[in-house]
Parts: C-alpha cells; sequence; structure tokens
C-alpha cells in the first residue's frame, strides 16, 4: 500500500510551543482524522505539509515527492481548506473563479459550479458578507474544482451546522471512492472522525499520542470506574487521566491491563471524545503532582 | 438490501452489519449469486469508515456467506447447507452457554434451567 502523504521526525520549535519528533502516515484511499486540543499542534504539522512553516528537521513525503524540493508540483494536486477564509472577501463566486483558475492546471468550472449549486450558494452577494459555513464551503469547492489527488483541512467542519457537515462527510466519502485519493482534516468535532474516518491521528503537546486505524484506537481503550480502593497498585500507575470524586473515580485504560483487575471494577468502551478529555486531565494530573 | 445503523448502539457498527446482511442472505432477501456494493460504495453510503466495511466483508467471506470474485466484486455464495447448518449449530450453543451462565449467576440449579428451557420451547 502506497502512502499518499509520509511524516517522518518531524521537528520544529517556536517560543512557548514545538512539535516534537512527529511520525505518521497515510496510504491512499483513506480518510485520516486529526485531533488534539487547541495547541496541540495540528496546524503545525498541517502548514509543515504545505511547505508553509520551516521546519527544523524531519521530512514529509506527499505522493511520494519532497515537501520542500517538490512543493510546485505538490500544491498543484494538493487541495487545502482552511478555518477562515483566505479569498477576496470583496468579490462574489463568478469573479474568485476567474481570479483563482488561472493558478491551477486542471481548473473544473463544471465542477466548480456544480458544487456551487449542490452548496445553494448565491453569486450575487460578497463573500465576505456570507456566514462562517458558506465561506466554509466556498473553501470547499475551490479545494475540489482543481481536481486534487488529497486534501487537507484544517477545522473544516467547526463553522458548519449539522446540515451541512454531514454533507461535507458525503463529499469526503465520494472523493476517496476511487481507492487512490487521501484526505486529511483536523477536527475538533469527534463524532465527525468516529463515523467516516479509516485512520486516526492524535496529537498532544507537539507529539503524537496515537496513530493507526480508528478501530485499533477504540479497542485499544476502555473508559474504567469504580471504588478507587479496588485498583491494584501494580495498574494505578497505568491509569490515564485518573480522576477521583466522592463515590469513586474515573479513568482511561488500555484494555490489556483489564484482565488484571478484580470484577467490581466497571469498564465500557472509551469514545474519541472521552480519550482527548482523559489525556488533558493526565497532563493536568502531571503537572499537579 | 437494507442496513441501518444504530450509532448508539453498544455493539460496533461492524457486528451490525455483518448481522443484517447475514440475515438478509438466510431470509433469501439477498439472492444467491446477488452481487453486493463495493466496500468503497458501501462504505459512501452509510457514511461509515472503509476500514469498517472491508472489516465486513472480509468476515463475511471468510465465514462463507459471500465469495469474492476477483476484479469484479464481492457475490452472495451459492447456498451451503452443509455450512449454514454447522453455523447456526454454533450460533444455538453460543446462546445455550449465554443462558447457562446467565441461569448460574442467577442461582439456578441445572435442572431448573432445563426446566426454564422446556417451559420456552413450550411457549
Amino acid at each position: 500500500m502506497e502512502n499518499i502523504l509520509e511524516i517522518n521526525g518531524l521537528n520544529k520549535s517556536y517560543e512557548g510551543f514545538s512539535l516534537r519528533d512527529v511520525s505518521f502516515s497515510l496510504p491512499r484511499g483513506y480518510i485520516m482524522g486529526f485531533v488534539g486540543q487547541n495547541g496541540s499542534g495540528k496546524t503545525t504539522t498541517i502548514r509543515s505539509i504545505l511547505n508553509m512553516a520551516k521546519t527544523d528537521s524531519g521530512k514529509i513525503s506527499v505522493f511520494g515527492l519532497d515537501s520542500v524540493e517538490d512543493s510546485v508540483e505538490i500544491k498543484e494536486r494538493l487541495g487545502v481548506v482552511f478555518d477562515s477564509l483566505y479569498l477576496g472577501e470583496h468579490l462574489n463566486i463568478s469573479r474568485i473563479e476567474r481570479q483563482l483558475k488561472p493558478f491551477y492546471k486542471n481548473w473544473d468550472s463544471d465542477c466548480f459550479a456544480k458544487l456551487i449549486k449542490r452548496f445553494g450558494l448565491p453569486d450575487n452577494k460578497k463573500v465576505g458578507d456570507f456566514s462562517k459555513g458558506m465561506k466554509m464551503k466556498v473553501m470547499i469547492a475551490v479545494a475540489l474544482a482543481h481536481k486534487p489527488d488529497f486534501i487537507i483541512l484544517d477545522e473544516p467542519t467547526s463553522g458548519l451546522d449539522p446540515v451541512a457537515r454531514d454533507e461535507l462527510l458525503d463529499i469526503l466519502a465520494e472523493f476517496i471512492e476511487d481507492e487512490n485519493r487521501g484526505v486529511l482534516f483536523s477536527t475538533h468535532i469527534t463524532a465527525d472522525v468516529e463515523r467516516i474516518a479509516d485512520y486516526v491521528t492524535i496529537l498532544n503537546n507537539g507529539r503524537v499520542w496515537f496513530t493507526g486505524t480508528k478501530d485499533d484506537l477504540t479497542e485499544k481503550f476502555a473508559v474504567l470506574k469504580g471504588d478507587p480502593d479496588d485498583i491494584p497498585d501494580s495498574v494505578k500507575p497505568k491509569l490515564i487521566g485518573y480522576h477521583k470524586y466522592r463515590n469513586g473515580f474515573d479513568a482511561l485504560i488500555d484494555r490489556t491491563e483489564l484482565k488484571t483487575l478484580p470484577d467490581t471494577l466497571e469498564y465500557e468502551k472509551a469514545t474519541i471524545d472521552e480519550i482527548l478529555v482523559y489525556i488533558a486531565k493526565e497532563d493536568k494530573n502531571e503537572t499537579d503532582s | 438490501m437494507k442496513i441501518i445503523i444504530k450509532n448508539r448502539s453498544d455493539q460496533p457498527i461492524y457486528e451490525q452489519i455483518e448481522e443484517q446482511i447475514k440475515a438478509q442472505i438466510l431470509d433469501g432477501i439477498i439472492s444467491e449469486d446477488e452481487q453486493l456494493p463495493s466496500i468503497r460504495q458501501l462504505a459512501k453510503d452509510l457514511k461509515i469508515s472503509v476500514i469498517t466495511t472491508t472489516r465486513v466483508y472480509n468476515d463475511l467471506a471468510e465465514e462463507g456467506f459471500i465469495v469474492s470474485v476477483a476484479g469484479k466484486g464481492y457475490f452472495v455464495a451459492p447456498r451451503n447447507n452443509e455450512l449454514l447448518k454447522e453455523r447456526m449449530l454454533f450460533e444455538m450453543e453460543d446462546g445455550f452457554e449465554k443462558a447457562v451462565t446467565n441461569g448460574h449467576n442467577a442461582g439456578l440449579t441445572d435442572d431448573e434451567i432445563i426446566a426454564a428451557l422446556r417451559r420456552y420451547m413450550e411457549g
């Protein structure tokens, strides 16, 4: 299986923040959800892939090409959607198209028109006057209109209402149907990842906390609950995001630890949201102690 | 083929789909030799991960419900009654095991569990 994206040992630091040894890859034909708290380094990683940020060390390849040396060729085949509009706010949609078209070899006006229609976007208004969700849709249409093989979306669903989010997921699923393309999308709305993503990468404090298939992630961890006195000493250091309250405790645990536990402790499936919350609690527990 | 996914169910999505496809094959709703949607089409239609639908088809093929034809896709396997019977017997024993465990947990004796089964059979 060839990888559409490969990141190896990416390091980058600037004041108050650093990406440390970030490595993950995405095979062709799949969707990866990229999640983590605000400030975990998702956008910096994306900017590094796009060669918009200078990295300290590490290698990134997209379509097997080098992200720095072959950046022009990569961009021709890459669609990007950011969380805020980077297009001329004072223009309407047709003028935006006229302005962008010359930059791409493969711009498909038909495809663009179809998407604009599908999204129900008006042409008689400046895009600056559009709602956040509508702006997002314009960017998605622009990203898809030059027939990319790989789309990267940074928080695409954050400004969208549930109906528009559902539409976007449809579009992404259609996009990878041909088995050759790929999608990387960062998001806070883990329900979208839970549903459609094939792979998940969790970033925490600039490091990769997990990368792999979504099924591996949701099958690897469980939420453990019960009476703190019932936790065997050997298991205590392995609890993630341990939280004690008046009537008991809860924590995230690797399922391989479950067999050593007494029956009095209950466990259940962990959602991606819960996993993120426990990772954040664990960080806080470490700083506090 | 009809598939309904319950996101709030505790049962994993792949199991939900597998059970529904199996039931429809056994009931003859999807007939022998009928072609199933491709892995990617099914993922798109249900808006779920391609990896999940891949797992569903692999499991169903392994259990003999469907066959993969290179270059063409997945088809409902020709009815193999022996295999189906074996499968059903396995499911039945699996059900017994659960019933007996639950019965014992509830404090019933073996005889009481057998009596309960008899009552159930007599409706």
